[in-house]
């Protein structure tokens, strides 16, 4: 555990960091980013707190259950979403044209629109879940293996 | 006799680079017609204003499934041997 003023930055900041990391994850479709890079972002949020306070607090929080199931619900909505269009093709963007994530935006440089892209923002998230849930269980089980403990139950 | 075989393969080795070098494509000449195809098509077909994100998650998609599984693989690796490594000093 590192000192006060330390914690109290920490503390302020992880908001910041996690709001970030969750545009980069949702807007992953329309600007530079994806599932991958805004997980790897929420994760370092993750790790400050870790550095700032002490694993030893962390792993009430963060359980090996809840982390299980958020990469097994992030790793199986991926591969459903991609079994989804296999009367076409396997990967195949089925939501475009419906009335989900289906808007289609003109060719070239235009504003954005959050409701295009088809199954690739479901995708984003799917992968944002898996990637913070996996990185998350893996930089705990580190720290706390430095420590002599063990990621709880 | 494995020397011999070691400097066949290294120059059948050799010979494929020299020959992969040779026939590269000029400078300035794309070598295929695919990466003009994405740039023109993707946001109409996918409807993603971010190109990379349309190849990553649609045009190369099983590509992303793969990595997934490389990482899925190595969280189950690293929680698989932190958790053997305690076992072993309990019983101990």
């Amino acid at each position: 555990m590192l000192s006060k003023i330390v914690r109290t930055v920490a503390n302020q900041l992880i908001l910041f960091v996690l709001i970030f990391g969750l545009y980069v994850i949702a807007h992953g479709h329309l600007t530079p980013g994806g599932g991958f890079q805004g997980g790897a972002v929420v994760v370092s949020g993750v790790v400050m707190l870790i550095v700032a306070f002490s694993s030893h607090d962390l792993k009430k929080s963060l359980r090996e259950h809840i982390l299980t199931v958020m990469e097994s619900t992030g790793a199986l909505v991926f591969a459903l979403l991609a079994v989804a269009g296999i009367s076409t093709t396997f990967f195949y963007n089925f939501l475009v044209g419906s009335p989900v994530f289906g808007r289609i935006p003109p060719t070239g440089p235009n504003p954005g629109d959050f409701w295009t892209g088809g199954f690739v923002p479901l995708m984003n998230f799917a992968v944002g879940l898996k990637v913070i849930a996996g990185l998350c269980a893996v930089v705990l089980a580190l720290a706390l293996f430095t420590r002599g403990e063990e990621i709880e139950e | 006799m494995r020397q011999v075989v070691g400097v066949i393969l290294l120059l059948v080795l050799v010979a494929f680079l020299v020959a992969g070098m040779l026939l590269i494509h000029p400078f300035g000449y794309p070598p295929s017609d695919m990466d003009d195809y994405i740039i023109q098509n993707a946001q109409r077909e996918t409807g993603n204003n971010n190109v990379v994100a349309s190849v990553v998650f649609d045009y190369r998609g099983l590509d992303t499934l793969g990595e997934a599984t490389i990482l899925f693989t190595a969280v189950t690796g690293v929680l698989l041997l932190l958790r053997a490594q305690r076992r072993k000093e309990e019983r101990s």
